[in-house]
């Protein structure tokens, strides 16, 4: 081996060194995450409750109809009283809008909170999980022995249950899912008695696969290895963004605590591990920030319990900076960042822009089209004819029966196009004809403005400013 | 595991394990991809051989391998033919049974009739008359979209022209006037026109004969489409050099070559018998009804579009901009 490849193979085993200490969890390794009671676990529980909603507002009448009703086959979306039409898309642009940009403020002041706490990914794991601990064992200990057992009747009884909870769980979700697309009673009574028609059907059958698998063998392999937002929100991170952190300034160096040894040489940590133990994605946090941890902030409750038994006092692991850990001069808030200020005002936008949105929802939509081809015509007498297609839709529940008129040219007169009659949620093109006459046509394009007033009190109005177009 | 409470490092302390081989101290280090990743791709490697099984893929020598669900795209078309069929089907059916007033009358029906027809109209009439019915520029087509008609712009007349055809014939004068007397002549069409008195083109207009078609007082007669030449509007154009054109060349005369040439095809040559054998009937005081079909069709009977396709395409030349009332 010549000079140069010695000096190549010191610095190689560098690497590899750095390589064999790298730990990867590719999915060989299951994880058995401990589960014990404190803040964040409260937190979580309370986060995930958030999820209530899904499975129960399917279910809320109003007026005799499903309150929240996405109607794809007739393209309307119903809300309570409200119903909104393509025409209204976007509110939806600005309701999404409003919740990406709060993913981005939430993640810059507190990390991923979402991931944490609100995940479905998150959420539907941790029922699984906690089925499988209930019914498996609690410890991977546990678990490993449970698996290699003999199988016994109470063992498949066990295995039984876990994958039929399960997959009860996956199909309700499959089911709350297509509710919010029809009516509920009706998707239930139709799956009950088979008679929900093929697409239902498929729905039902990806959305079950999709949760009994994610949630019950996946699990914190979407968050590594298949989640854009965790990838996404790490960048979202600086130095002000409070997280999950461990001391190392205090932990280290950490070792096991013996008897009658204070705890003085050594640094808090003792090094028990139970911060590894309880996490649901298997990381250790005394490794640093790093791309598996979900901000969840169980080790926290973990560890505290861990200092408050070795008369330590808690917060070795806490949510906090990195600026904070590591003592910078210039700590900021969390929230008095430019950054977090934009987010703020971005959302206050869109959501100022939803609130108007909805407050000023015209129960109709007008729309008067110039004809294109020809531009103008003349007619017999020297007189010019404009040609225009009338469109109004009707958003109300009750039919619409409008007159028309025009305003704004001097002359023109309107043909074709008196009183229509729209039924709801129906709109009713009309080919209308505007004629002026050749003597008081002054210029090629003037403005036009249809009006039109529901009949019989004229209570609603509508308006449309067109043009009148003729020769040179 | 070396702890019962940790669960994430079991086997990580060891060395990566590498496949033996190394080249300059550089050793190939063995990492698998994860065992579910490998798995979706012997999955969707599946999934490849499936559709292999059920949709046409392999190429044969005879075309390709005809899979078991005997999927083509042609079957798939005409599937989608036939729900557009089955969508139009119970619109089609009503129209059938209504005659042209009542379409009229119906927003619905008048809606559906026009949307279907502009596909029938570009086809069959927009290369002419052009896409609106402005005609196309530069060629002396007749304008659908005005309200001035050679042959009338009622329903029944509009379904007339377009199931016969028309073919208007006016006789070319190069022979029969004076240089003189064509100029004077064009000045008192184009006077009629602009509602200018001309009394010395008047007499010649009817010491000429132009009456004979154009009537009395010049504003055409529609049985025989003759053009009203008091109206704004040109048949060809106004221009003093094509109205004299017109006058000495005249229109769809054989004998003179320069004439101009004007003919509406017809579309539907037994609708056409059908439609003029009522009419007679009506003119006669006769029950339309009690016509003898057999008796009516004889000879040689065309159908470039069906009776259906006329009454859709007048209705929507109807609505372009100048249909006339029924009375009218």
């Amino acid at each position: 081996m010549s000079e140069l490849s010695k000096k190549t193979a010191e610095k190689n085993d560098a690497v590899y060194q750095g390589a064999s200490e790298w730990r990867l969890n590719t999915g060989g390794l299951k994880i058995v995450a401990k589960r014990m009671v404190g803040r964040f676990r409260t937190l979580k529980w309370l986060g995930m409750l958030t999820w209530l909603p899904f499975f129960l507002g399917p279910y809320l009448r109003w007026n005799g109809e499903q309150a929240i009703l996405f109607d794809i086959p007739n393209r309307q979306y119903n809300f309570f009283s409200i119903t909104l039409y393509p025409q209204d898309i976007w509110m939806l642009s600005l309701t999404l809008l409003f919740f990406a940009i709060l993913l981005a403020a939430v993640t810059s002041v507190a990390g991923r909170v979402f991931c944490g706490y609100f995940c479905f990914q998150t959420v539907w794991t941790d029922v699984f999980t906690y089925i499988e601990t209930k019914l498996e064992g609690s410890t991977p200990h546990q678990v490993k022995l449970f698996n290699s057992a003999e199988w016994t009747v109470d063992k498949f009884k066990r295995k039984a249950a876990k994958h039929t909870l399960w997959l009860l769980i996956s199909m309700l979700t499959g089911i709350s899912f297509a509710a919010w697309f029809t009516d509920a009673y009706q998707l239930w009574y139709d799956y009950l008695t088979l008679q929900a028609p093929l697409f239902t059907w498929v729905i039902l059958g990806m959305f079950t696969a999709g949760t009994y698998i994610l949630a019950g063998f996946m699990r914190e392999q979407v968050c590594f290895w298949l989640c854009p937002y965790a990838r996404l929100q790490s960048v979202m991170y600086d130095q002000n963004t409070i997280l999950p952190s461990y001391d190392e300034e205090r932990g280290e160096p950490r070792g096991k605590l013996k008897k009658g040894q204070s705890q003085q040489q050594k640094g808090s940590c003792v090094d028990c591990n139970l911060c590894v133990a309880v996490c649901p994605t298997g990381v250790d946090i005394r490794d640093g920030q790093q791309h598996g941890c979900i901000t969840c902030g169980l080790c926290i409750d973990a560890c505290d319990t861990i200092m408050d038994k070795t008369n330590q006092p808690k917060g070795l692991i806490r949510y906090a900076s990195h600026n904070e850990i590591h003592h910078a001069t210039e700590t900021k808030s969390p929230y008095k960042r430019p950054r977090v200020m934009v987010y703020a005002l971005i959302m206050l936008s869109a959501l100022s822009g939803v609130v108007y949105g909805f407050s000023h929802l015209s129960p109709t939509e007008f729309k008067v089209i110039h004809e294109r081809q020809p531009l103008y015509v003349r007619l017999s007498d020297g007189a010019i004819q404009n040609k225009y297609t009338v469109k109004l839709l009707n958003k109300t529940k009750e039919a619409l029966e409008i007159k028309f008129g025009i305003e704004g040219l001097e002359g023109a007169t309107l043909h074709n196009l008196d009183r229509i009659l729209v039924e709801p949620g129906q709109v009713v093109p009309v080919t209308a004809f505007v004629r002026v006459p050749y003597e008081q046509f002054t210029q090629t394009i003037s403005p036009i403005v249809f009006k039109g007033k529901a009949l019989p009190d004229g209570a609603l109005t509508v308006e449309y400013e067109s043009m009148f177009m003729g020769p040179k | 595991m070396a702890d019962e409470n940790n669960s994430a490092d079991e086997n990580q302390s060891e060395q990566v394990s590498d496949t033996g081989h190394s080249w300059d101290g550089i050793r190939e280090l063995n990492n698998p991809c994860p065992r579910w990743w490998l798995n979706s791709l012997y999955l969707s490697g599946l999934m490849v051989l499936i559709y292999l099984i059920l949709y046409p893929s392999l190429p044969l020598i005879n075309g390709s391998s005809k899979g078991l669900l005997g999927w083509t795209q042609m079957t798939e078309y005409k599937e989608d033919l036939a729900e557009i069929e089955a969508r139009r089907a119970p619109f089609e059916k009503k129209f059938s049974a209504m005659t042209v007033p009542e379409v009229l009358a119906d927003q619905e029906m008048l809606n559906y009739v026009t949307a279907s027809s502009k596909v029938l109209f570009g086809d069959n009439c927009a290369a002419c008359h052009g896409v609106g019915g402005q005609a196309v520029e530069g060629l002396a087509y007749p304008v659908l979209a005005d309200d001035d008609w050679l042959y009338g712009g009622s329903t029944d007349q509009i379904m007339m022209s377009i199931a016969n055809g028309r073919q208007g014939e006016m006789p070319a004068h190069e022979g029969s006037m004076t240089n003189d007397e064509v100029n004077q002549l064009t000045q008192f069409v184009i006077d009629s026109s602009n509602a200018v008195l001309n009394e010395a083109g008047k007499a010649l207009y009817m010491e000429q004969g132009c009456y004979v078609c154009h009537g009395n007082d010049a504003k055409g007669i529609t049985e025989i489409g003759s053009g009203d030449l008091t109206d704004k509007l040109w048949r060809f154009s106004g221009d003093f050099e094509e109205v004299r054109y017109t006058i000495l060349h005249g229109v769809n005369d054989n004998s003179d070559p320069k004439t101009r040439q004007a003919i509406m095809p017809q579309w539907n040559e037994k609708l056409a018998v059908m439609l003029q054998a009522k009419a007679n009937a009506i003119a006669e005081n006769q029950d339309p009804r009690m016509l003898e079909w057999n008796k009516v069709f004889e000879g040689d009977e065309t159908e470039r579009l069906t009776e259906s396709d006329i009454k859709k395409l007048t209705i929507y030349v109807h609505q372009l901009g100048g249909g006339q009332s029924l009375s009218q």
